[in-house]
């Protein structure tokens, strides 16, 4: 039993993982970080390049009806251009250090959602119902 | 404290000094003058002991400079309870002062004053009483339970602990050279504003704050990254220790929240500081963002105080009563649960500032159901210790008036979840009921136990059960007598923060809860002999085999107090309660073989940087600012400097951890283990 107990073999090399090693890097070893291809960052690179030339050349060029829909469609390729980046430079995906990442990641979503959101609604319905603070509000008020 | 009154200052002394002048230390105020005298000599009569000692090479080498995680768990336990002595103070000054300013009487403290403690009695019990005794717990226990020789960052692990030392220094520091905020413990604005206070106390507060934060910040990254990537071969996440899974649930809360309450703290300096208009009344600022904001924080971190202490009860009972912890798998999933609902509840402190009814009802109803995971807590604790074979030792009576306490502030707290209700009974000393009610009750009986549990383990013997006893009763009956008459008063419309009253008939329920105050100073009292006692006689108190409880989890496997490198081969885990497992299997102590084991060194970094932070921080303050420049400076210069020092690890040699394990294999054959 002692022989199951005791992990003799580990016991030298498991510790160190993680802490301020002398010598440098410790990714260096498998630790299922993934090693994208050149391809991967062009693929990024062209995607970026294109999410940020179309809301650019949306705006200058006039090209929508209305601001509000220009306002949305640039909203719309922010949030792509984020995960473009979060994939192609940050190479998040469902198997990196054990599926730990995905997982965070989901987790920070969750709760940058869940703080947003929030703060929106409640201040919107505290604006709606409370009186203006200043002078200067009460004038612009609806 | 502000030099109003003096003549004005030449340009040259304020380049140099900022605000601070001779006139900021209040030499004027007898009751800070004699705290100041007594403090002192405190101070010089531990200074001169550790002198005559010849203690300080021994002090900064092995414990200052230290970064083994059990070293640094005890100095946050110190500087957890020297803080409570001072945040006690402040609330037995409160008690003495409402018990006597009725009517004529204006009692002993002036408005200004009393302002300040009760503002500081609440930042140091969550911020350097509270977070520390759970932090110092965490960074003992967690690497022992899961197998592990230290922290996955040691260094870090100091430079966190020196932050959190750097932040209470400075509050400390506001006692005697200018003032402390009186705004409340979460200095809100436009109270906190420049307009409103411009004295340095709210400077004061988001420094303070500011650099313990990052002390709570890095510590968090530290024990979420060694919780999951150094565990023992063979333990999966639901293996853990339940003490190791609220832990790690708590660093996922300290990681996600505090980077809120850095940044609301910031922007609230700016405003004070260089004039934005983020929290004003004008200009288009608004201070009831910074209510929602720093609530953000604030729900999550109650919920960080107390799911560690969760997870102590679950190994307190399960120890106690001889028994498996009952339902292991719905204490996991409470506690997850717990650990994303707590984002969903903050709207429920500000249910009055006028939401309306559809944000309340929401919010209110998302309160209540979290008191349906603690709920399954409870009955998981009580399950475990139906027809267990139940050990009434200290921990265990910790335990048990928890659940007598905690059960009363729980349900006070689901009635304040209802929105009405809050309405009536919000701001008043119900509301302080309730959460000294779970604070105490849960936080602090929690700690308490925790300490009596693995005291053994730290230091190698038992605590005196006597005065343990002692220290028990007067707590939990203490407790009763403070707070049961501010429910009472609550309910009467008594509102908080309030230093005189004219209605005589209040006064018999502030005079019963000053005592109860008395009873909970003789239970710290009682704590502070029974380490004295227990030290005194810690020969007949000896604990030779390191498991002197008949533990269940890993740190129990190995000897009291542990060595430097915790196990000399790493353990292997086949159960969830491993330790116990292994003693049913038969498991025969490894007595040779043993190879060289590679750790962490020590640094004077972390000192360095965190003296460095604090003086910044009373630059700032103090708007030294070239004294805050230089500092800054020297700040960034010296960490970039400590990343060049590459002598960070060494070699136990074989024959060191042959020598020690030799040594245990003496003691425990002497007593026939």
């Amino acid at each position: 039993m002692s022989a199951a107990d005791v992990n003799k073999a580990s016991a030298s090399a498991d510790f160190v993982h993680g802490h301020n090693e002398p010598h440098g890097h410790d990714d260096a070893h498998d630790d299922g970080i993934p090693h994208a291809s050149f391809k991967d960052y062009l693929i990024g690179f062209l995607l970026s390049v294109l999410l940020t030339a179309v809301p650019f050349w949306l705006v200058m060029g006039d090209v929508l009806p209305s601001k509000l829909v220009t306002t949305a469609v640039i909203v719309a390729f922010a949030v792509a251009q984020m995960l473009v980046h979060i994939v192609y430079f940050l190479h998040l995906d469902t198997r990196s250090q054990g599926g730990w990442n995905m997982l965070a990641a989901i987790f920070t979503v969750v709760l940058v959602v869940i703080t947003i959101a929030g703060s929106l609604w409640v201040m919107f319905h505290m604006n709606e119902n409370m009186m203006p603070m200043s002078p200067h509000e009460m004038r612009i008020a609806p | 404290m502000t030099p109003a009154t003096a003549e004005p200052r030449s340009e040259l002394a304020t380049l140099l000094f900022g605000r601070l002048s001779l006139d900021s230390i209040p030499y004027h105020e007898p009751i800070i003058l004699v705290t100041f005298a007594v403090a002192a000599l405190a101070g010089i009569s531990v200074l001169t002991w550790i002198t005559r000692a010849r203690a300080w090479g021994w002090l900064w080498r092995d414990w200052f400079c230290s970064i083994d995680h059990k070293k640094i768990g005890v100095m946050y336990m110190i500087l957890g309870f020297v803080m409570l002595l001072r945040g006690f103070a402040d609330a037995i000054m409160m008690r003495a002062q409402q018990a006597m300013a009725f009517g004529d009487a204006a009692g002993y403290l002036p408005p200004h004053h009393y302002d300040q403690i009760f503002t500081a009695h609440g930042v140091i019990m969550i911020f350097f009483v509270a977070m520390p005794f759970v932090t110092g717990l965490m960074n003992y226990v967690v690497p022992l339970q899961i197998g592990a020789r230290d922290v996955a960052f040691p260094f870090l692990n100091n430079f966190s602990f020196w932050m959190t030392t750097a932040g209470a220094a400075l509050v400390m520091a506001s006692l005697f050279i200018g003032e402390f905020a009186t705004t409340g413990w979460l200095a809100f604005p436009p109270l906190s504003g420049a307009d409103y206070s411009p004295g340095v106390g709210v400077d004061y507060y988001i420094w303070a704050l500011q650099i313990a934060g990052v002390g709570t910040l890095l510590s968090g990254i530290n024990l979420l990254v060694t919780i999951v990537k150094m565990r023992a071969p063979g333990m999966g996440l639901m293996q853990m220790p339940v003490f190791t899974w609220t832990a790690l649930c708590t660093n996922v809360l300290i990681v996600a929240a505090f980077p809120v309450l850095t940044a609301v703290l910031l922007l609230l300096g700016l405003d004070r500081t260089i004039g934005t208009n983020f929290f004003t009344n004008d200009f288009g600022g608004n201070p009831m963002m910074y209510v929602n904001m720093i609530w953000i924080w604030g729900h999550p971190e109650v919920y960080i105080l107390i799911l560690p202490l969760f997870g102590v009860f679950s190994e307190v009972v399960s120890t106690f009563s001889g028994k498996r912890l009952f339902g292991y798998t719905s204490m996991v999933y409470a506690t997850v649960v717990i650990t994303i609902l707590s984002y969903l509840v903050w709207l429920h402190h500000f249910f009055t500032m006028g939401s309306g009814a559809s944000v309340n009802s929401f919010f209110g109803i998302t309160t209540m159901i979290i008191s349906i995971p603690t709920g399954a807590k409870l009955f998981n604790w009580l399950f475990t210790m139906y027809r267990g074979r139940i050990r009434f030792e200290l921990p265990m009576l910790w335990m048990m008036g928890f659940m007598f306490t905690f059960v009363v502030g729980g349900m006070t707290g689901v009635l304040l979840a209802v929105p009405p209700a809050d309405f009536v009974l919000h701001n008043s000393l119900f509301l302080i009921a309730h959460f000294h009610n779970v604070i105490i009750g849960g936080v602090v009986f929690g700690v308490f136990a925790a300490i009596s549990y693995w005291f053994p383990k730290v230091f190698g013997f038992k605590l005196d059960v006597f005065w343990g006893k002692v220290s028990f009763w007067c707590w939990q009956i203490g407790f009763l007598f403070a707070f049961m008459p501010l429910y009472v008063l609550g309910l009467m419309g008594v509102t908080r923060r309030v230093s005189h009253f004219e209605d005589m008939s209040l006064q018999p329920f502030f005079v019963v809860a000053a005592f109860g105050a008395v009873l909970i100073g003789c239970g710290i009292l009682a704590t502070l002999v029974q380490f004295y006692v227990s030290y005194q006689r810690r020969e007949q108190l000896r604990d030779f085999t390191g498991d002197p409880w008949d533990g269940r989890t890993l740190e129990w496997a190995t000897s009291s107090p542990p060595p430097d490198y915790n196990f000399a081969f790493t353990p292997r885990v086949h159960d969830i309660d491993a330790w116990w497992d292994m003693k049913r299997g038969g498991y025969v102590r490894p007595t040779s073989g043993f190879i060289a084991i590679h750790m962490p060194k020590g640094t004077a970094a972390g000192v360095i940087l965190a003296g460095i932070s604090a003086v910044v921080g009373f630059a700032l303050i103090w708007h030294i600012w070239w004294l805050a420049v230089t500092g800054f400076v020297s700040l960034v210069g010296f960490a970039i400097f400590h990343t060049f020092n590459l002598k960070r690890d060494f070699h136990i040699p074989a024959d060191e951890v042959t020598r020690v394990e030799d040594a245990r294999t003496r003691a425990l054959a002497a007593i026939g283990a």
